[in-house]
């Protein structure tokens, strides 16, 4: 398919597979019985249509949307490992314009806020953008020191700044009513689960129809055939497509404040910035597969909290399934780099046959 | 796929033994399972009449073998000594032990402590032999080693070599050049189709006898090229610097040149003096620091390295035909691309450009070189653009390939396209151009009408011109 | 400002400087192969519960020695998928760090119980060199230091003459400059990369368990917080060089220690203002070493 991005369901299964099983030997190696967890996290994940739109999917909505900002940047080649840090930019900034919005009517203070967030959360990758594009520090390292800092200045707003008129607790008020996203009646999913859907469709057709999504792919994969086509402001395009996987972080954020805890405070993710670059992995970059491989990690991380409760068992032991995963589509790629080379006759390089 | 089979060939102390073959004959694989960086499938190797296995490098070094490859394997950021001693073995900077006349007359103005990425090309040759040299090496083989030097340096080269069969040493040449076979050869041995077809003397051979066997048939005389007329000028480059390329060399210094619609202008130059700035200079890819570079037309540039720098190997032919093209092609509906018409035209170049390929949806990688090269070039020419730089459109390409494309460069000369090509032959250059001009410590300096090979060569090392 | 102040602050910058260093020597073997390992965070976190378990469970050597091999644990997944498989580096060493966050994480609460259990455990006392600690300013800081921070110090003339005096050390630079080169020069090069990464997630270990060992006394989930990708900033500041890696990894202990400097002199600054200074050097640190030093050529390759 030209331009087009495959999705083998196949290289999915697996990776979850192997993610669980690997999850499920260490809860036995540890003494915690894996049929009792993983019955608890399969209730909550799809145990009811009410738990699964309310938890599953709401879990998904920052998954898809930080998994669609990662795939964005990856397509032309640079590793945007800073979402969780412009995340909470996005969500600081969500928060003060949602609570500074509070008398005002909806259709401008949802849009004002997700705004915010969008702004914020390229303003944090700016710095990483200047570092990589002007002298070619690599945006791994920036846009990872970065998460720290942003740790450290929401802790610092919700003891500061922002913190509650009461003093009491280390978070913030709740945003105005009106900044609030509107839910789905009977459950806690709110709009942001179609802003995350359509995103992710609008990506799509921007990344097998325009010529712009062509480039990116093209820097991405031959950065230096790029250059030498004469067409290609590559530094410009990947700067730009930075900046936009950050303003999408920051949306994301944004999105969080104003679709589930309306407030803002510290440990606000769970550490959606790198499981959505196992979505985004999972989901092979392919827009739609985000969709599915956001769900899914929703799902999980969902059932894990039923697990913490029901089970006693850390959620945090999610971290494991979503490292396996994304070492198996690691290895999933290699061994088809593998094979392509074997079936490929190209020319030798000069002298060599 | 077997880039070998059943290939025989013998190696005498004392001898040097060229290997002949195409692009693609199976020349390196023989040499690399010599040298124990590749393992036959099936057949043995004999030392001194004895059975061995070379597993690895290693252990051929340990048999006496000693390889120069045709690609520098000599660590750019490190010492001179540092290098010697990677290759020997050692653990700290070493120089060559005395003794051996023939290592000491190549060590000769090598610095082991110069840092061999800031030394000029044919130092770093030399010092390539030094390290396949320096451990009691009986057997050398050396691949393609002619490759990036001058005239000048290959005479010297080639009487070490010669030199060191006669201390008893054996030598195996690889080379495609037959005059080179000829030259310095005491035997011959060509390869065809990873096959030996033909082993003895050089004495019994001419050019002829060993093209005929290098192609598996007579070589077909080249069609005569038409007529070609210089027209207006295409190209102005004014006193042009350019900044050198990734830091390394001289650049480009105030350089002047003109190109005529119609002529094809032959660029010669040793690596790393300057010619890349130059032609990318002009391809405008480079922003001069001084002068201008003034360009009346649409300019189209087939970059050196096919692989990394043409083409991008993962993606469909379509789309590399869609990355070289510019917002004026016909599939660009403003931000949107069509697809449809983007594969249509690229289906339409690969007959008539009689590029082997099942469809334009496969993915470039799957191309043999050849095929990329005539992609490239297709691509190139399809805008029908008015400047033409070409670098090394031929590198590594078989016989066949390289007539074709050979013919394409000419054709669009005479169809009034303005060509500035560069290519690492100087014989090519020298066949293809209409005028040639040298680019040597970044200096650009045109040659007279019917310079010689030599004449050209010594401009290369920069050798001042004698009554100037 | 006075000077036991003074003595205090450079106490601490050695202190909080030696996890530092011990993984940036570390990650500077690595990168000289041409590996960059992301996971070295996750090495040096493991090391940290490592350290704690061992600890807990026979005595602080015990600690030390779980940690080192908690830290070659991790570096050994890396290993086996990044330059055994040849996957991603990048995308590994995310990968292996994430796994340790949820392995950590599930390993210390089955040991120590819910989380909050404030856990307290024993710490290596500061060894005084007899006279020497007694000196004026620079006596607590260079000579009563626990022995994890000498066994750090001598890490580095030992990196210095592995890199720069070995056989190995010439093969590990070639690989990480010129990889062709060095395979041509009969250097198996998958196996120095991975010698010289496993190495490196050994002494991340040793970090971590230094961490907890020789500085805080108890462990916490997700403890380093970024000190493993500090380290990798250390190593660029420290252009790759042992040396220089050493005067690197002062300086954002330095940083670190700032805030108790802060505390004593009684300014008021929000310490989470504190808190990001070390981050924000490194992005300084980044952008500036980046541009003079040149990094190994085939990094990250």
């Amino acid at each position: 398919m030209i331009a087009g991005v495959r999705f083998p369901l196949r290289v999915v299964g697996l990776a979850v597979a192997a993610g669980l099983a690997v999850l499920a030997a260490g809860l036995w190696a540890l003494g915690y019985d894996p049929v009792t967890a993983f019955g608890a996290m399969a209730r909550g994940a799809f145990g009811s249509w009410h738990g699964f739109a309310s938890t599953t999917l709401v879990r998904a909505v920052p998954l898809i949307i930080l998994g669609f900002g990662f795939a964005l940047a990856f397509r032309g080649g640079a590793l945007n490992i800073g979402m969780e840090g412009q995340f909470l930019a996005g969500a600081i900034a969500a928060t003060w314009v949602g609570l500074l919005l509070a008398g005002w009517p909806g259709v401008v203070a949802v849009p004002a806020v997700w705004l915010a967030g969008l702004l914020a959360g390229a303003l944090w990758v700016v710095i990483p953008v200047i570092l990589k594009v002007r002298f070619g520090v690599l945006e791994v390292i920036t846009t990872l020191l970065l998460n720290f800092v942003a740790e450290s200045l929401v802790s610092y707003m919700v003891t500061g700044p922002l913190q509650e008129a009461k003093r009491v607790y280390p978070q913030s008020d709740l945003i105005g009513a009106a900044a609030r996203l509107p839910l789905l009646p009977g459950t806690r999913l709110h709009l942001g689960f179609l802003l995350a859907v359509l995103l992710c469709v609008a990506g799509y057709v921007v990344f097998t129809r325009t010529l712009w999504g062509f480039r990116l792919k093209a820097v991405g994969q031959g950065p230096r055939a790029a250059w030498l086509s004469g067409r290609i402001a590559s530094g410009t395009l990947l700067g730009g497509a930075l900046l936009l996987s950050g303003a999408i972080a920051g949306l994301g954020g944004a999105v969080e404040i104003g679709g589930v805890t309306y407030a803002l405070f510290q440990n606000l993710s769970p550490g959606y910035g790198f499981t959505a670059i196992a979505v985004a992995l999972l989901g092979r970059g392919h827009p739609l597969g985000i969709i599915l491989t956001g769900i899914l990690f929703g799902a999980l991380q969902a059932g894990a909290g039923a697990m913490q409760r029901e089970a006693g068992i850390p959620a945090v032991a999610v971290a494991v399934v979503q490292a396996v995963v994304i070492v198996v589509v690691l290895l999933a790629d290699a061994a088809a780099r593998r094979r392509q080379a074997a079936t490929v006759y190209p020319d030798p390089a000069p002298g060599e046959a | 796929m077997h880039a070998l089979r059943g290939a025989d060939f013998v190696l005498h102390a004392g001898e040097v033994h060229a290997l002949l073959g195409e692009n693609g004959a199976g020349k390196t694989t023989l040499m690399h399972v010599a040298y124990g960086l590749a393992r036959p499938d099936a057949g043995g190797i004999e030392r001194a009449g004895r059975p061995v296995t070379i597993g690895s490098p290693a252990a051929a070094r340990r048999l006496g073998i000693g390889m120069v490859h045709q690609h520098f394997t000599s660590v750019p950021a490190f010492t001179v000594a540092e290098n010697v001693a990677l290759a020997t073995g050692g653990r700290a900077p070493a120089v060559p032990a005395p003794g051996d006349p023939v290592l000491a007359a190549l060590w000769e103005g090598l610095d082991p402590e110069a840092v061999v990425e800031r030394l000029p090309v044919g130092l770093r040759q030399r010092l390539e032999v030094v390290k396949a040299l320096a451990a009691k090496t009986e057997i050398l083989l050396l691949d393609e080693p002619s490759a990036v030097l001058t005239p000048q340096e290959i005479t010297g080269l080639m009487s070490a070599i010669r030199d060191f069969a006669a201390r008893g040493g054996a030598a195996v040449l690889i080379t495609h050049k037959l005059s080179e076979a000829l030259a310095v050869a005491d035997r011959v041995t060509v390869l065809r189709h990873g096959t030996a077809v033909r082993s003895g003397p050089v004495g019994a051979e001419t050019r002829e006898t060993l093209a005929t066997a290098m192609l598996g048939e007579a070589p077909a005389a080249e069609p005569p090229a038409r007529p070609r007329t210089p027209g207006e000028e295409r190209v102005r480059l004014t006193g042009v610097t350019v900044a050198p390329l990734e830091g390394r060399g001289p650049g480009l210094r105030g350089a002047d040149l003109s190109i005529r619609a119609g002529e094809i202008v032959g660029v010669a130059a040793v690596e790393g003096n300057g010619h890349r700035e130059l032609m990318l200079g002009a391809a405008g890819l480079l922003p001069p620091a001084a002068g201008t570079v003034a360009v009346r037309g649409r300019v189209a540039l087939v970059p050196e390295d096919r692989t990394t720098e043409g083409l991008i190997p993962g993606l469909s032919l379509t789309e590399n035909v869609v990355l070289g093209r510019g917002t004026d092609a016909p599939w660009i509906r403003g931000a949107w691309l069509d697809w449809g018409a983007a594969r249509g035209a690229t289906a339409a170049m690969l007959p008539a450009f009689a590029i082997a390929a099942p469809g334009p949806d496969e993915p470039a990688a799957t191309l043999s070189g050849g095929n990329q090269q005539k992609l490239l070039l297709a691509r190139a020419l399809a805008e029908h653009p008015e400047v033409l730089v070409a670098e090394n459109p031929t590198r590594g390409l078989d016989i066949r390939a390289t007539a074709a494309i050979r013919a394409r460069l000419r054709d669009a000369a005479a169809d009034g396209v303005a060509v500035l090509l560069y290519s690492s032959d100087l014989d090519e250059v020298l066949a293809l151009a209409d005028r040639v001009v040298v680019v040597t410590g970044g200096e650009l300096r045109p040659m007279p009408p019917g310079a010689t090979r030599d004449r050209v060569g010594s401009a290369m090392l920069g050798v001042a011109e004698s009554g100037r | 400002m006075d000077e036991a102040m003074v003595a205090g602050f450079l106490a601490a910058t050695v202190r909080v400087g030696t996890p530092l260093l011990l993984a940036a020597l570390g990650e500077t073997l690595a990168e000289r192969g041409g590996v960059i390992n992301l996971g070295i965070e996750g090495s040096m976190l493991a090391g940290a519960l490592g350290g704690a378990l061992g600890a807990t469970a026979g005595g602080l050597w015990l600690g030390t020695g779980a940690a080192v091999a908690a830290g070659l644990l991790l570096a050994a997944v890396f290993v086996v998928v990044a330059i055994g498989c040849r996957a991603d580096q990048i995308i590994t060493g995310t990968a292996v760090t994430l796994g340790a966050v949820g392995l950590t994480g599930l390993v210390y609460r089955r040991a120590y119980g819910p989380a909050g259990a404030g856990l307290s455990l024993p710490t290596f006392e500061p060894l005084a060199v007899p006279g020497a600690s007694g000196l004026p300013l620079v006596g607590e800081a260079l000579f009563a230091q626990p022995v994890l921070t000498y066994l750090a110090w001598a890490a580095v003339p030992v990196t210095w003459w592995l890199l720069f005096r070995t056989r190995w050390g010439l093969a590990l630079r070639a690989v990480g400059e010129a990889p062709e080169a060095a395979r041509a020069a009969g250097v198996r090069v998958r196996r120095v990369q991975a010698g010289a990464t496993l190495l490196g997630g050994a002494l991340a270990g040793l970090a971590g368990g230094a961490l907890v060992l020789a500085q805080v006394g108890t462990f916490a989930e997700n403890m380093t917080a970024g000190r493993g990708f500090i380290a990798i900033a250390i190593v660029v500041l420290g252009r790759w060089h042992p040396v220089w890696v050493l005067a690197a990894a002062l300086l954002f202990g330095g940083a670190t220690a700032l805030q108790f400097l802060f505390q004593a002199m009684g300014l008021p600054v929000p310490y989470q203002w504190i808190h990001m200074i070390p981050y924000a050097m490194a992005l300084i640190a980044l952008a500036g070493g980046m541009g003079r030093a040149r990094a190994p050529a085939a990094l990250g390759r």
